[in-house]
């Protein structure tokens, strides 16, 4: 590698270098819903989502703080509290998780549905080596000598690239960096060869650099164990250089679906274009004004009626006030939008500039 | 002010070319302790290692790297709230690290900072009106017309005053984050230091603020140091820019010096792997990955400090430290093998 006269960085594995997704359905999402009772009254996490994760598919859900793309994930892996109500169907290959017994979830979760969670350090138990932990991982599910357990450990340090994994084995999380813990967090769920990886915010705690590494290694192991992937994120760079499609939540309810080209070239629903004007450009230097969403997302308790994007939406009237829009088909069959005036945006040369004349009277 | 101020540093004549701020070598320390009843000096984290930087009113000076590179203890020891080991703060034209007390606090009517976490920095039992007029309190400002000040203050960062006697909790984050820009204001200072101002907010909210920022830097003439991690918005606000790397700068410009002819490796190690909302473009670039992590600040390598994850790095890296100067690529960079990389510039 280092062989040419020039020393060269080592350059990273793309979405472009990864194995393509099949149209195998893997995992199927149907008009889920979550709520939480709480004193002051329903929270309505998850109003209504659907969607399919394909074989190995990297799909990203995007939203803001508070959109319930944490708690729908957390529905799959049946993780939420007692108190949650959830409804609806969430299949994993023609079954349904909900309906199923607790003993046949509990040999799916970890084993073919597995998570990375955002922060390591709470994720990891502080008191056990991190040998120890993907040890457990793997007899939670299989009837195996320990020492077999150890060494697949060992096996999946070396596959996320942390040196030395026999030693490391021997580590307490205390003792690992923040992108290492990552790299044992990724390593325990892929240690089963899931089908499913579902990594809510895998690299919100982390720097940009180790961001990097860990979003490669992430597309590495998708292929080595020929999963697909549930990106949850908040942030749009992310998503561009990592998803093949993405779903956008917006107060509990996906708002546009589509693949991650058309998402960001050609917005259906204002919010995801309010979203792509507040992003300043990396690549140049164009003094343009960020054009914000004027206003904060909806109180999940006390919705507004119609359309939950319609009191920030500068394109909104009168029928986004009282009729809720689903997600449908736009100008292209696959890409849906959760929008009454999706022609108005699909019209405009630049999708963004609806925000613009708000941003220019906030003063 | 100024009567106080000259006569603090007699010596110094108001310097017309001189940066209303300029530091000078700045050096902190932090030392580490043992845990036993004499608290032996066992030795130092180094936080910040000898930085130079400048700003002049109405410019925006982007100060980035990854956490634990210094830029956070930079900010501070500016404004004196870390007692910096040695090196020289000037602003306006005061020596501050050699200033008294009384006269430091004259000095920070007009240097303000303004907090990364809007839950944290705000008083939760005090209401709005009352945080943004401490600072008039505290510098025995407060008249019969600061409520009126303040009214404006609040109208000024796009809040309603009305709801100036709401608590923090009442508000979002973003609205918080400009109760802390409004306190920030209430001197009427010259300068802010922006300590991480947008990195706690989701996006729509963030650009909101960005905007606020530079508008206020159009109406006041401030000058800015904008602290961040986020590259894409550091290029947005900033004017110049200082990379940080392990307490030392390793490269500085103007914006379109270190984002577009980035000469040292870290810096085209940091731009390449913050991902920019633009999926063609993310599929075409190559994305450089440096391996490990930063090394620890309290035994940092010899020499270049970069050098244990740089692919460049060779022997005279590990022996001479590189010095931060232009080596022909029009702006200061600190590597002795700094070069363009063709790939970044052609994007």
């Amino acid at each position: 590698m280092m062989a040419s006269l020039t020393p060269q960085p080592h350059i990273a594995t793309g979405l472009t270098d990864v194995a393509q997704p099949s149209r195998e359905e893997i995992l199927r999402v149907n008009d889920l819903t979550v709520s939480f009772p709480t004193d002051d009254g329903l929270v309505r996490a998850v109003r209504g989502m659907s969607y399919v994760l394909h074989e190995r598919e990297v799909l990203g859900i995007v939203g803001e703080s508070g959109s319930g793309k944490s708690v729908s994930s957390m529905a799959i892996m049946g993780l939420l509290p007692k108190s949650a109500r959830i409804t609806g169907e969430i299949f994993y290959r023609g079954d349904d998780i909900l309906t199923m017994r607790a003993q046949q979830r509990r040999s799916l979760r970890g084993r073919k549905i597995a998570m990375v969670f955002q922060d390591p350090m709470t994720a990891l138990n502080p008191v056990y080596t991190v040998g120890d932990q993907l040890a457990e991982a793997v007899l939670a599910h299989e009837l195996i000598p320990r020492k077999h357990a150890l060494a697949r450990a060992e096996e999946m340090f070396a596959l996320v690239g942390i040196p030395q994994p026999r030693q490391r084995l021997n580590s307490y999380p205390h003792e690992f960096s923040g992108g290492m813990r990552q790299r044992a967090m990724i390593a325990m769920a892929v240690i089963n060869n899931p089908d499913v990886i579902i990594a809510d915010e895998p690299t919100t705690a982390l720097d940009v650099t180790v961001q990097a590494q860990i979003l490669e290694k992430l597309l590495e192991v998708k292929d080595a164990v020929n999963a697909a992937i549930i990106l949850i994120t908040h942030d749009l760079g992310v998503i561009a250089g990592t998803a093949h499609r993405v779903l956008v939540m917006y107060a509990g309810k996906p708002v546009e679906v589509t693949d991650t080209d058309g998402l960001f070239e050609r917005p259906r629903m204002p919010y995801t274009a309010g979203l792509l004007g507040s992003i300043p450009a990396l690549e140049s230097d164009v003094d343009d004004r960020l054009r914000p969403i004027k206003g904060a997302p909806p109180s999940l308790i006390h919705l507004p009626s119609g359309c939950p994007f319609s009191p920030r939406c500068p394109l909104a009237t009168d029928v986004c006030r009282t009729d809720e829009p689903d997600l449908l088909g736009t100008d292209a069959y696959d890409h849906l939008a959760a929008c009454h005036h999706w022609p108005k945006l699909a019209r405009a040369d630049d999708p963004t500039m609806y925000f613009r004349a708000e941003s220019e009277i906030v003063r | 002010m100024s009567a106080t101020a000259s006569a603090a540093a007699p010596d110094l004549p108001a310097g017309t070319d001189e940066h209303l701020l300029e530091v000078r070598e700045l050096v902190v320390n932090f030392p580490i302790r043992t845990g036993g009843v004499f608290r032996r000096v066992v030795g130092h984290v180094q936080a910040v290692s000898g930085v130079d930087l400048h700003v002049d009113e109405g410019e925006t000076l982007g100060l980035v790297g990854e956490s634990g590179c210094g830029k956070s203890t930079t900010g501070r020891a500016i404004l004196q709230l870390h007692t910096p080991t040695s090196g020289s703060v000037r602003f306006d034209g005061n020596e501050l690290t050699a200033l008294p007390h009384k006269h430091m606090q004259e000095v920070r009517r007009d240097l303000q900072i303004v907090f990364q976490d809007p839950y944290a920095s705000l008083n939760p039992k005090m209401p709005v009106n009352d945080i943004v007029a401490e600072p008039l309190k505290v510098h025995r400002r407060y008249s019969d017309d600061s409520p009126a000040r303040v009214a404006e203050l609040l109208r000024l960062v796009g809040l309603n005053p009305e709801h100036g006697n709401r608590y923090p909790h009442e508000f979002s984050g973003g609205q918080r984050q400009r109760v802390g820009i409004a306190r920030a204001l209430a001197l009427r200072p010259r300068m802010l230091v922006l300590d991480e101002p947008v990195s706690a907010l989701d996006v729509s909210v963030q650009a909101g603020i960005v905007n606020l920022l530079e508008d206020l830097q159009d109406e006041l003439g401030l000058g800015y140091i904008f602290i961040a991690h986020d590259l894409s918005v550091v290029r947005h606000i900033s004017d110049r820019i200082a990379v940080m790397y392990l307490g030392k700068i390793v490269e500085t410009g103007t914006r379109h010096d270190v984002y577009n002819r980035s000469a040292h490796p870290y810096t085209q190690a940091l731009l390449s792997a913050a991902p920019a909302a633009n999926p063609k473009a993310e599929r075409q670039r190559e994305r450089i990955i440096v391996t490990g992590d930063v090394p620890s600040p309290i035994n940092p390598p010899s020499g270049c400090r970069f050098r244990t994850r740089c692919w460049k790095a060779q022997d005279i890296c590990a022996t001479e430290e590189p010095a931060l100067v232009d080596r022909g690529h029009g702006h200061p960079v600190a590597c002795h093998f700094a070069g363009y990389r063709g790939s970044r510039s052609a994007r």
